[in-house]
This record gives C-alpha cells, sequence and structure tokens, in this order.
C-alpha cells in the first residue's frame, strides 16, 4: 500500500574536519536529517563534489578550518554556504575568522538546531524550492512552512508542522517515538515519550478523516507516513 | 531552533491572514490576562517581548517593577477560531520577564517549568489529565439551570448539546486534546474530559478551554462558570486529577503483582499527596467558596483518604485494565476548576513527588464508609481537610513545601491576598444569619 514518495534526491552535504569524521556523530546525525553525507580531510575539500551546504567542524584546529574554508571560497562560481561547527574552547578566537562561514553551531549542538540552520543557509543561496515534499495529497514547502492536503492549508502549530515534516521526509518507513521525539523535539524536552502520541493525534484531527489515515500507528513501535489518500 | 520557530509564526500568521496577535499570560489566582498586538508588530514581540504594565495585574505588581516584558512562546500560536477567517485572531501564551529581561518569580508558568525540570531530574516525566466540570445558567447574576439532564442524558431536553458539540469544534482547532465530554450530575452541569499530556500542556490546556467555554456559552446566549459550588444543594464543580509518572516508556506507577496494581513509586507518591494535602488546599481549592464544595453527600472529598472504589476518597486509584498498564494514573479529587492550573499542578506534583523522594509509606486503604460517617457526623479517624480557606491558609503558611514550590515572593503575596478576602467573607451578614437569628434574637 505504499506509493512511492514522489521527491527529489537528497541534497549533499559535504563534512570536512582534520580528522576522519566518516564514523562521527555528525556525520550519522546528516544521515538522520535526509543528507547524502560526503567526508573529506581539510585538505582535501578542493576535490569536493557539488554539495548544497559545507559543513566544517573546528575540533581544536580552528586554523585549519579556516584555511579550508578559504579554499571553498577560493572558486569564484561556487557560493556554497559554509557552517561550522565549533567547539567550545575554539570559540575565543572565532571572532578573527569573521567572514569565512556563513552560520556556525557549537558543540554540543540540538539536532533540531543543526537542521534549521542548514535549511535556512539552502534557501538563502537559493535554488528554486528545491525540496517541496509532496507524499499523496499532502505537500509541504519547509521554505514558507506551508502544509497543504489537496490544496487545502492546514492550520498547524510550529510542533505539528516538524512532526509532520519530519515524518513526510522519511516516507513509508516507521519510526519509534523514541527516535520522533529526539529528531523533533531534541533532547532538552521534559515533556517525554507520550508527548508524540498528542501530537500525532491533533495531526490526524487536522489532516481530516479522509487523510488521517496518512498516518500509521504500529502499535508498540511507532508511527509512520504513507502515501495514501 | 528558536530562530526556526520564529519564522515559522511570521510565515503562518501571514498565510492565515492574521492580523492581531493576542499575548496571553495568567495572574496569580489564574486568570487569563491578555493584550493585542498588531501582526506589524510581531517580529519585534518575537524577538524582543512585547512591554505591559504589572501594577494592575494581580500578583504582579511591585512598587519598583510595574514594567514587565511579556515573550510569547513560539510553539503555542495558534488563530482563533472564533475571530474571523479573514483578517483573523491568533494567540500565543507568554513568558513572563522582568524589564531586565529575567524571568519573573511571579509567573505561575515558570514555577511549574520549575516543577516539571525537578520531576525530570529525578528521572521522570509525569503525564496528567483533568476532568473539568462547570455549568451552564442563565447569566452572571442569575443561577437558573438552563436544562434538566443528568448524568450522561442524551435526549432532546438536553439543550446543551449544542452547546457541547460547538466547543468541542473550537477546542479541536485549538489543539486541545479532549477525551470525553457528557452530562454531569446536576442539571446545567457538565463535565469534559482533557485528554493527558505533559503538565504544561495541560495548564495552558485549561486556560484556553475555560476560555472558549464561556464564549461558546456567550454565543449561544447561556453563561458558562466555573465557580467551584454555584448552587446549593447540589454537586459542586471539581478538577479531578489524573497523574501519571514515566520512566521513558515505562509507567513507572505500574506493578502488575501489586493488589492494587500500584509499584513501590505509586504508593510512595500517594503517601506524599495525602501527608501534605492539608498544606496544598489553598492552592488547589483558592476560594472562599471552594470550600461550600468540600462538605459531605456530594462526592467531594472532605478527609485525607485514599481507595479503588470510593468515590469520595481524596485520592482513587483507578482500576488498571488488563494489557493498559500506560494508563495506570492517581486521581487527586480535591482541585476545584477555578483554581490556577499552574500552580495546582505544581503543588500536586511537589506533593507526590516527597513522596517518592522520601520513600514514604503508604497508610492502609479506607472504607467505603468515609462519607456516611461523615455526613452522620460520626468520627472517621482519619485527618479532614481544612474546612474553610482561613483553615487552609493557616497550613499552608506552616508549609516548607508549597513555600518551596511556589518561591518567596509568590508565597507571601498568594496569602496577603488571600487574607484580604477572608477578611471581607467574615464581615458579611449572610441571608441565612438574617433568616435564622433576626426573627428569635
Amino acid at each position: 500500500m505504499i506509493a512511492p514518495p514522489q521527491r527529489s534526491e537528497p541534497p549533499l552535504v559535504l563534512v570536512g574536519a582534520e580528522r576522519d569524521v566518516a564514523a562521527s556523530a555528525l556525520h550519522a546525525d546528516l544521515r538522520s536529517l535526509g543528507y547524502q553525507v560526503a567526508s573529506l580531510p581539510f585538505d582535501r575539500v578542493g576535490e569536493r563534489p557539488a554539495a548544497s551546504v559545507a559543513v566544517l567542524a573546528t575540533e581544536g584546529a580552528i586554523v585549519a578550518c579556516a584555511r579550508a574554508s578559504e579554499e571553498i571560497r577560493s572558486s569564484p562560481e561556487d557560493t556554497v554556504p559554509i557552517l561550522w561547527v565549533v567547539d567550545p574552547p575554539d570559540l575565543g578566537t572565532l571572532e578573527r575568522h569573521n567572514g569565512l562561514f556563513d552560520d556556525f553551531v557549537r558543540l554540543p549542538y540540538a539536532t533540531p538546531e543543526l537542521d534549521a540552520r542548514l535549511r535556512r543557509l539552502r534557501r538563502d543561496a537559493g535554488g528554486a524550492d528545491p525540496e517541496v515534499v509532496r507524499i499523496g495529497r499532502l505537500e509541504m514547502d519547509p521554505a514558507s512552512y506551508r502544509a497543504t492536503v489537496e490544496g487545502r492549508p492546514l492550520k498547524l502549530t510550529y510542533m505539528e508542522y516538524e512532526l509532520l515534516r519530519y515524518l513526510a521526509s522519511r516516507p513509508g518507513r516507521i519510526h519509534t517515538r523514541e527516535a520522533i521525539l529526539r529528531g523533533v523535539w531534541g533532547y532538552d524536552y521534559y515533556g517525554g515519550m507520550r508527548t508524540v502520541d498528542v501530537h500525532i493525534r491533533r495531526l490526524r484531527a487536522k489532516l481530516g478523516q479522509e487523510h488521517a489515515r496518512m498516518i500509521e500507528t504500529v502499535r508498540g513501535v511507532g508511527y509512520g507516513l504513507l502515501g495514501l489518500g | 531552533m528558536v530562530e526556526a520557530e520564529r519564522e515559522f509564526v511570521l510565515n503562518a500568521a501571514e498565510e492565515r491572514d492574521i492580523r492581531f496577535v493576542q499575548l496571553w499570560f495568567t495572574d496569580v489566582l489564574g486568570q487569563l490576562k491578555a493584550f493585542a498586538i498588531p501582526v506589524e508588530e510581531l517580529p519585534e514581540a518575537l524577538t524582543e517581548g512585547a512591554s505591559f504594565d504589572g501594577s494592575s495585574i494581580d500578583g504582579f505588581a511591585r512598587a519598583h517593577e510595574a514594567d514587565m516584558i511579556a515573550m510569547p512562546v513560539p510553539r503555542t500560536f495558534q488563530s482563533l477560531p472564533w475571530r474571523p477567517e479573514r483578517a483573523g485572531v491568533a494567540r500565543m501564551f507568554c513568558d513572563v520577564l522582568t524589564s531586565e529581561g529575567e524571568p519573573f518569580e511571579g509567573d505561575p508558568r515558570l514555577v511549574l517549568k520549575r516543577t516539571m525540570e525537578r520531576v525530570r531530574d529525578l528521572g521522570f516525566t509525569a503525564y496528567v489529565g483533568h476532568e473539568v466540570d462547570f455549568f451552564l445558567l442563565a447569566g452572571p447574576d442569575d443561577p437558573t439551570p438552563v436544562d434538566s439532564g443528568s448524568y450522561f442524558d442524551l435526549t432532546p431536553l438536553d439543550s446543551a448539546n449544542d452547546f457541547r458539540r460547538g466547543a468541542l469544534i473550537y477546542l479541536e482547532a485549538l489543539g486541545i486534546p479532549v477525551k470525553d465530554s457528557h452530562h454531569e450530575d446536576a442539571a446545567s452541569q457538565h463535565g469534559v474530559d482533557l485528554r493527558h499530556a505533559d503538565a504544561l500542556t495541560i495548564a495552558d490546556s485549561l486556560m484556553s478551554f475555560r476560555l472558549v467555554v464561556k464564549e461558546v456559552a456567550r454565543e449561544q446566549g447561556h453563561y458558562a462558570t466555573f465557580m467551584p459550588k454555584p448552587i446549593e444543594g447540589v454537586q459542586g464543580s471539581g478538577l479531578h486529577t489524573h497523574v501519571s509518572l514515566f520512566e521513558g516508556e515505562r509507567n513507572a506507577f505500574f506493578d502488575p503483582t501489586d493488589e492494587y496494581h500500584l509499584s513501590k513509586t505509586g504508593r510512595s507518591f500517594m503517601a506524599g499527596l495525602l501527608l501534605h494535602a492539608r498544606e496544598i488546599t489553598a492552592i488547589t481549592n483558592q476560594w472562599v467558596n471552594s470550600y461550600k464544595r468540600l462538605v459531605p453527600g456530594f462526592e467531594a472529598p472532605t478527609h485525607v483518604s485514599w481507595g479503588a472504589r470510593n468515590r469520595s476518597a481524596l485520592v482513587r486509584v483507578p482500576l488498571t485494565k488488563r494489557g493498559k498498564e500506560s494508563s495506570c494514573r492517581l486521581e487527586y479529587r480535591a482541585p476545584d476548576p477555578a483554581c490556577n492550573p499552574y500552580l495546582t499542578l505544581s503543588a500536586i506534583l511537589a506533593a507526590g513527588m516527597a513522596g517518592v523522594r522520601g520513600e514514604y509509606d503508604l497508610p492502609p486503604e479506607m472504607g467505603p464508609d468515609v462519607a456516611a460517617d461523615a455526613k452522620a457526623g460520626r468520627d472517621v479517624g482519619l485527618p479532614a481537610l481544612p474546612e474553610s480557606l482561613p483553615e487552609a491558609l493557616a497550613a499552608m503558611r506552616e508549609s516548607e513545601l508549597v513555600r518551596g514550590v511556589l518561591g518567596d515572593h509568590l508565597f507571601e503575596w498568594f496569602i496577603a491576598n488571600k487574607v484580604a478576602e477572608w477578611s471581607e467573607h467574615k464581615a458579611h451578614v449572610s441571608r441565612l444569619e438574617i433568616e435564622r437569628y433576626l426573627p428569635r434574637l
């Protein structure tokens, strides 16, 4: 019953670091946010594929990180936005490298924050709505925070929107409540896992009777979005 | 994150054709306060908050800090369903800050957030659900019932069916999780169950709920009241509060081997509620009128008691159905719907958690005769709940627990305000006194 989602390829993120980051938490978090990830050490960022964002981790090697940024910026035709992931000890010298990054997050970052900043950078960098998500008759435009079903706008709260976007950008799969809570609310939330149930219920109510079944419950496991309706 | 939330609100306001945004907050006595800003001022309000004069708000006024800031919480942005679709109105709940931008200690929402953090620090998440009772009457100065239905009636007599339907539509639109709505025992009395959620969501929901109910009643030419005992001789309105604690996915109150299916944590939580019940009653039942509900014979608690089936017990243990461990919970039956929900939930959680932390022992279940004995004036062998506001205030004044929950500022202000309320009432000569005494004395 799962209709194939009509989506473009997941966007590519270039991750640069002094050491190998392929196994790091950053790498895994970016994948969990739905990105393709290509990792390169700082001295090879010049060989990068055409990424939509570059994420560089300072890792106590802020000077090398700055050089990598300069390398990326050195090709005039490439305007890929750059996000730095900054170790707290590196914050003191961050000021000196102003202009070499478009935004930064500090460690430990909250995954939703990383997500929000990446999306904003990509949006500001232009590119015509590459990631409007369409599943069945549901359409979500992250650039305008607009969600519609059969063209009817849904009046969602911020958290309802984020929850629906989380499910819609990973369709046809069931996600545990824990994964949803971590991915949508982040760690520092005191509502607990049943918060997810509460929001799912509200989302179904707002989707309306005919479309409420788009959100599937697998008892004891979690929730997923199907391409029904 | 915060930035994405702000952007969401700005986009939603534009897309939904919002012209004004109401900023909501709550005074110490639980009254909803609001002021509206035009949508053009929204971007600034979202980053810097909006100033207002706190000196006219109950519990906020302090000579040297009249200027306060309402900082909207973007996640609570909702358009108001009873306002026009076009050129509409939305609302956001606000945190209250001092003019220096510090959290204001008189803000009830802050008190509840602080309490929830303490619960979390002990490794738990608390979930809460409410049963809210209220009356639909002819008007604010005329307590005549508008129907004569009774519990779970669904007949043409129940002219208020339209009312409940109208209210449910608005509540759904506001994202307020309603589980059940029914006619309560008394004529014109209604009960609505708000589904369990985290305590802050439920407290915010009750604030919205009271407004929605009053709004729909007004639309239909009635008056809705959450007064604890508006009509003598019939049931009053309660706010039965269901609480459970979870550790991750696991209900920490549940133990299948126990007679009541209650774990040690569940038992200690209940013991905490019982031990501190008298101290928190001034918070859960904060008006002179509240104590006219807490009398024998109307299914309201009068003594510090617990039981599985006893509907006049202070704490009830609803039976947990097989395979429904997650619904294992305790029901605290003293509060009334005219309370401040932020402070009430804070007091209940703090009392229960004191029991968990101190591993209090639970006294044995009380027999089903407490209500009958109390009504007949027999000694029931249990501590009584405070019978009046001054008695409740006396118990609260001695309570380190309540002082710790509210913080010094709120604690002192609350007692002073309530002492003043009582002074007025104690000097009042009632109709009953004239009828009884004037002919004889």
